[in-house]
Parts: C-alpha cells; structure tokens; sequence
C-alpha cells in the first residue's frame, strides 16, 4: 500500500512488529514502516506451528530481492497457525501489511506482557524520532 | 547519518531524489539503489528501456606512444587486438595472479585508451597503472572527474537513444563520439545486463540534458539493485562478489580474457595453474534465496557462494559460488546452508537466464 497507516487497535514493538490481541491468542505482522524500508518481499520463511516464540526473539525472515530481515515476536507464546497464503504470495504482506499479510498467530504464555507494548501514538512519536 | 556528509553525488542526484529513489552508500558515493522497485525495473530492461546512473565508475586515460605496450604489460588481454573505436574486457592482475579488478578499455585512437574501473577500485587501479607506467613514454591520466556515465539497456534502448543522437551510435563493443541531447558524448556499445543498449560517457554538467531527454523518451530509470539483479541472470561477475585478490581469473572462469603470452603481470604466476575450484552458476531447485558468504557442500568437497539473489524473470533463487573443479559440471546437485537451512540446488550452464527460451 503506497500511504502509511497504523491501525489504532494494534500494539506495537520498537523492532517495526505489530500484535492484535484477541483473548489470550494474538496475531503478528510488521509494520508499514518495515515493508517500505524492506521494499517487495519476495519470500517469508516460517516457523512451524507448535514451536514456541520469545517476546523481542526472532522468529521469522523475510526477504526482499535485496535483503534479508528478522522478524521478531512482540509477544512470547506457542505458534499455532502460520500464514501459509505468504508462501505463494509473499507480496501480501507490502499490500496488506495488517490484513492478508499477517504472519503467525500465537497463544500468548504471558498476556501482562502486552503491557510492555506501544500503543499506536507512542510508535508513530517513535517513528517521528527517526529510528 | 552522519556517514552521509563524507559520500560523493552523481551530477544526477537531484533527478533521482525527484523520481523517489532510495539512495544508499555505496563504494563512497551516495547512489540510487532503487526507485519503484527493483522487479519492477529489472522487468523494465528486459522488456524495453532503463537508464542506470552509474557515474561512480572510474576512468583512467591513458596516451603515449607506449600506452598499447604498457596496457598490453597491465592488462591481461590482447590490447594489440583492439581496433581503433574498439573495447575489450579484461582484467588487471598482481604478481600472484589475485585479480585487482575487471575493466573494459576502449580504443579512442592509435595511442588514447579510456579504461573504466569500478568506484571502490578506482583509486587502487589508478596507482597500479601509474606505478607500472615507469619505463614507458605514456601519460596515465585520472579522467574521472571528466566524466559522468549512463548505462540504457533493454531492448528498445538503443532506439530510444537514436531518436535523440545526432549521429550513427556504434555497434555492439564499438565506441563513437555522437552528440546526445546537444551534448558531446562518447557512447560505448557495452553493458552489463545482457540486454542491446549502450553505455554512455556524458561530460558532467551535460549529464542532466542527456537523463531528462531519456525520460522524455519513456526510458524507466533503474537503479543499482536491478543492475545486480540483471547481471546475475546472464553471469556477469561482479567485483567483490565473483573476483578479488584472493582469487585468479582462471578459477572466476576469465581464461578466455588472459593472453598468456602477451607477458601481461600476472602471466607468470597464471601459466600451467590448476585451480581447485571453480566459479559456477546454480540456481535454487526449491524453496529459498542464497545469499554472499552462504557455505555450499557438494559430494567432492565443499564452497562458498559469492553472489545470490531471486531472480525476477526465473522467479528462483540463483547464484554463482566457487565449487571444486569435479563438482562444476552443469546439473550437480549442492546444497547451499542459508542461515543454518539446507537448500537445495543444482549447477546450471551460463547464462542463467536466456531471451530465446525465457523470454
């Protein structure tokens, strides 16, 4: 998507990540920062469900022709659905980086984590700083 | 970022800034790594027409009536083969054999050569050509503030440059001087995409007339992420990727650009050399993209990638990595380590990618 958004009923980490709590399960993705900076994404590699995640870990790689990225987990948890649609179509997550680019959903071990997370202000003042 | 404040500009920088180019560091100089993205303008070259701005690349002028015998000391092709308005390949070796760089030279008369280096060599090269010029009457020149330099490539390119040259453009591995957009500019038939096109050596403050007469003609602007991408396909090396001083023309697979006998430095260390391994191109037969430095095991022994990408027309990892000699030949199975996942791959002939069957 060309113009910059970030939804108001997401959470947000200082590595460019997002969290859509639902209950004690979350889903995640990154940003629209994080694919502009990335440029098309051309391929996801993801962890298989039932593997557990750390809250700031690494759990995933993107890649655009160019580069490759970690995708780090703004929550800790078990993997329990992966978005197998990235496989083919990669690009999903630079069209629709909150919707069909979604990456993993997560039964989260410890939901006080959240709090640890920015709200939608807090990560726009964060992107505003230039980091 | 600070480091910003040190890098060099194309005379083209503004016009990259206005078409939305990401400009990065790139051998000192701040450069457009891509503008809509880098599928988007690899596609644009093999289907019709970019222009790439890729004026960091170096020049050395050199004159004399010994400037053919003190190339053909330097370089290790056959400069007395090149014909006035010719161009040649070849690369610029040490003592050892360790490539210092790769270079195309054009012939501009009987005793006037312009050899373009590239930027994060130039400065070395320049010293190499000048500490070897002892003992020759020849005058080694840095010509590259004289010049600013486009490549357009893709099909329809040399047509779009026709259209605003006054003058016949020379053939394929020609070179002419042929006023382009009213200004006086040697174009080279060269490039390194695989594609027609040109190579086009703009006096500085012209540089500007020539890019905006091109986008007047429809020719995408590309940047240095689908020059990468582009030479890939068709095997193109690469220096610091594909060549360094660690390794020898004669494993990169540039045997055929080493005229042993003309004495050339380097010719001594070269003769009768066996290498071990060897430069191959591979692509991915499943899943993944390889990337520099990934490990690559085969059944003879083990090696190293040294370029790696998706390839926008094959839609597949591909690459070129040093292999042992006996595991070079074409359909080899490898399997390459990407961050700890073993990918599978197989040697492949080169080019990767060819317009008759792809395209």
């Amino acid at each position: 998507m060309a113009e910059a958004s970030y939804p108001e009923d997401l959470k947000y980490h200082a590595e460019h990540d997002w969290a859509r709590i639902e209950g004690d399960q979350a889903t995640f993705g990154i940003t629209w920062y994080a694919q502009d900076a990335l440029g098309e994404v051309v391929f996801f590699d993801p962890p298989e469900v039932g593997t557990s995640v750390t809250k700031d870990g690494a759990y995933a790689e993107v890649e655009s022709v160019k580069a490759v990225s970690d995708v780090f987990a703004p929550l800790s948890g078990e993997i329990v659905e992966v978005n197998e649609a990235l496989e083919e179509s990669p690009e999903k997550v630079n069209h629709d980086p909150y919707g069909d680019g979604w990456m993993v959903k997560v039964r989260l071990l410890d939901p006080s984590e959240v709090d640890q997370l920015m709200d939608v202000g807090t990560y726009k003042e964060l992107l505003q700083s230039g980091s | 970022m600070s480091a910003a404040a040190t890098l060099r500009r194309t005379p083209l920088f503004e016009r990259h800034e206005r078409a939305g180019a990401r400009l990065v560091p790139f051998a000192g100089w701040e450069m457009p790594v891509q503008y809509e993205g880098i599928r988007q303008e690899h596609v644009a070259v093999r289907t019709g027409a970019g222009v790439f701005d890729v004026s960091h690349m170096g020049e050395i002028e050199t004159s004399g009536p010994q400037a053919e015998d003190f190339l053909q000391r330097v370089l290790s092709n056959d400069v007395t083969r090149m014909p006035e308005r010719g161009a040649q390949y070849s690369v610029l070796c040490r003592e050892d054999g360790g490539v210092l760089d790769d270079l195309f030279t054009y012939r501009l008369g009987p005793d006037r050569f312009l050899t373009v280096t590239n930027a994060s060599n130039h400065e070395k090269d320049l010293a190499w050509f000048q500490e070897h010029s002892g003992g020759f009457d020849v005058e080694v020149a840095d010509a590259h503030e004289r010049w600013a330099m486009l490549a357009v490539q893709g099909p329809v390119a040399r047509a779009a440059v026709e259209r605003i040259a006054e003058g016949e453009l020379p053939e394929r591995m020609r070179t002419a001087e042929v006023r382009v957009a009213g200004v006086d500019c040697l174009v080279c038939g060269t490039g390194y995409t695989g594609e027609e096109g040109v190579e086009i050596l703009i006096p500085p403050d012209g540089a500007t007339a020539v890019w905006d007469a091109l986008m007047e003609q429809g020719v995408s602007p590309a940047g240095l992420g689908a020059r990468d991408t582009l030479r890939l396909e068709v095997c193109f090396h690469l220096y610091g990727n594909d060549l360094s001083e660690d390794r020898n023309p004669f494993e990169a697979g540039l045997a055929w650009c080493c005229k042993l006998d003309t004495g050339f430095v380097g010719s001594d260390a070269l003769r009768g050399l066996e290498p071990e391994q060897t430069l191959v191109p591979f692509a991915f037969t499943g899943p993944g993209i390889p990337r520099q430095g990934n490990p690559v095991h085969t059944e003879h022994g083990d090696g190293v990638v040294t370029s790696g990408t998706l390839s926008p027309c094959l839609e597949l990892g591909i690459g070129m990595g040093y292999v042992p000699v006996a595991a070079a030949t074409p359909e080899t199975k490898l399997t390459v380590d990407v961050r700890g996942k073993p990918r599978a791959a197989e040697v492949r002939e080169k080019p990767l990618y060819r317009k008759e069957t792809s395209g």
